[in-house]
This record gives structure tokens, sequence and C-alpha cells, in this order.
């Protein structure tokens, strides 16, 4: 069969949603934010809500999340996304919206708006991009970095007695009343992605249905941050990000999973 | 018994060449290019086009999107 018999048009299978812009990401190559970004338009288009859906931009890699998903968007200080977003639900009460931010973010600078935030259970959507480290500004250790992982600001690896150990931000929010749906999923291979996309569009149902805070964190690579190739990154994520924040729904519909 | 045919278009300016879909190809379809694009990238291309059976997941885990996928089914 010949190449242009296959690439006819009623033959077409998958193609890049139209809600992503056609600005080239400006994300490293194979960085995991944009499969993100694009799992989150897919869904958005799929229940046909991109005229009712509102995103918050963070500061970090994703600082211009708004140029590749075709929503609405604002952009909040360093941390501060979950309480912009917080506003704009509460005045546009039945608008979709969502915060996207990366782990400096939510877990470092934003630890008391994600807290306060989750705790009061607002009906918004976060998705939390956890890749361990600070890749904007250059590979700086995160709250999140694991024990032993070299960074820039511990190049001999993570000292948890000086420095502390890393932290679970989402099983911390699961803790608490106002969240609905949390959950910790992944992008680096067709199956994870599939799964991951599930979860997204079950937290945007539950933001519908006014039920409290949808959480999703991915763990995600950063492979400049953490000087390797995208695949090296990927299997270096599965054999020492997988152990400790291990993936799976961690609460639904209110309840804790394993509580 | 019924057997899917597949390709893949790669957008080529917008591929980085990070061979996260090459590895997980499971019909060892996709390949590198010698060349490079505009950015300097070596880009992702149907090195076994006879293999590929439209299944998406290179699509699926491309982070920039830049592949797009057709499937026949034949008998």
């Amino acid at each position: 069969m010949e190449l242009k018999e296959i690439t006819r048009p009623e033959n077409l299978v998958y193609r890049r949603t139209p809600l992503m812009t056609d600005a080239t990401l400006s994300y490293c190559p194979g960085c995991g934010h944009g499969t993100v970004h694009r799992l989150i338009m897919e869904v958005v288009e799929e229940m046909g809500i991109q005229e009712d859906t509102i995103g918050i931009a963070p500061v970090g890699c994703s600082v211009l999340a708004y140029d590749f998903m075709d929503v609405d968007f604002s952009q909040a200080a360093h941390g501060r996304a979950p309480a912009v977003a917080t506003a704009i639900k509460r005045l546009w009460p039945n608008k979709f919206v969502f915060t996207y931010q990366g782990d400096g973010d939510l877990a470092a600078i934003g630890t008391a708006e994600t807290i306060h935030a989750c705790n009061r259970g607002e009906n918004i959507t976060i998705f939390f991009v956890n890749n361990g480290i600070y890749g904007m500004t250059g590979g700086q250790m995160a709250p999140t970095t694991l024990e032993g992982m070299k960074s820039s600001t511990s190049p001999y690896g993570r000292n948890n007695k000086t420095m502390g150990p890393p932290y679970k931000i989402t099983e911390l929010i699961a803790q608490l009343d106002g969240t609905h749906y949390v959950t910790r999923q992944a992008v680096h291979k067709p199956g994870p992605v599939r799964k991951a996309k599930k979860a997204i569009r079950k937290a945007l149902e539950v933001q519908k249905e006014k039920k409290g805070i949808s959480f999703i964190e991915f763990v995600s690579n950063c492979n400049s941050g953490w000087k390797m190739t995208p695949v090296d990154s990927n299997i270096w994520m599965e054999e020492h990000m997988f152990p400790f924040y291990p993936m799976g729904d961690i609460k639904v519909d209110g309840k804790l999973v394993n509580g | 018994m019924a057997k899917a045919k597949g390709a893949i278009v790669v957008d080529v300016e917008r591929c980085k060449g990070c061979q996260i879909c090459m590895v997980n190809c499971p019909t060892d379809t996709i390949g590198m290019a010698e060349e490079v694009n505009g950015k300097g990238y070596h880009y992702a291309y149907m090195k076994n086009p006879e293999n590929c059976t439209g299944c998406t997941n290179c699509a699926v885990v491309c982070p920039d999107g830049v592949i797009t996928v057709y499937r026949v089914k034949q008998n």
C-alpha cells in the first residue's frame, strides 16, 4: 500500500488537537510539560468547554503556558496561582478554572496558597508537574528533590540531615477535607499517558459537579536539569522517582484510597 | 485476519529529536534521520514504514505533538 493511500483524511486516527496553538513549545526536547499541555487541551476539546475554561500560568518553565494552550489565561506571581484561581472561580462559578504549576512554584514558594486553597475546598483543578528540580532557573534543588540527588545547589547530592528530606505535598493535601480527587500520574509512556488523560477528565468533571478541589500530580522528567538524555531521564525517573512518588489515586470521591 | 496498516506524518520543523517516540514504538517503525531540521535536530521519520500499524503510541507520548497518525484496516 502506498503512503499516499494511507495518509488520506478518512484514515486519520490521531492529530495534534487544534486547541494547542501553533507556537513552538519553549520546553527542552523530551520534557513532559508538552505532553501534559496537550492532554489538558485534548480533554477540554472533548468536553467542548474551550470557551468556558480559564487557566492560571505559574512562574517557572511553564510561565509561557498561555502561549501554547488556546484557552483564556491569567498569570500569577510565583506560587500564587491557587489564590488567583480562587478569585476567578468565585467571580465566575460556572467557568472551569485550573492552575498549572511546577514543583518549585507549588511545593516551595506557593505552599501556603496551595494548602489553604485545598483546605477551603475551592472548586478548582490544580495540575502539578513534579520533576524534582527548579528547571527554569538552572537546576537548583527543590523541596521535591530526592535524597542523594545532585542539583546545582546540592552538587554532592541532597543531604537529608542538613537540607531536610523531600516531601510529598500531594499526600499532604490529600489529608485535607476540602480535596475531593487527588491522584498522581506520569506521561513518559503511552500507557501512563492514557491513564493521565482519564484522570484529567475526572478532575474537570469533579469541578463541574462543584465537589471541591481536584489535584493531579504528574511526575515528570527534567533531562536538562538532571543532565541526561530524554530517554535516559525517563528510565531514571522510573527507577528513582516512582519508588518515592508512587503512581495512582490517593483520594477518590473525598475518601482516601489507603486510609 | 484483518491487519491494520498505518503511517505517521512527522512535522519535521517542530520535531526536537528527543527519541521518546522511537523507544515507545512497539514495531520498530521509527528512526531518527541522518539529516537535521532547521533547528539542528535529528528528526523522527519512518525507518521501516512497512511495520507501522497506526497504534498511535508515538503520537500520544510526543511532547511536542508533532506526529499525525493514519490507519487503514486491511483484509
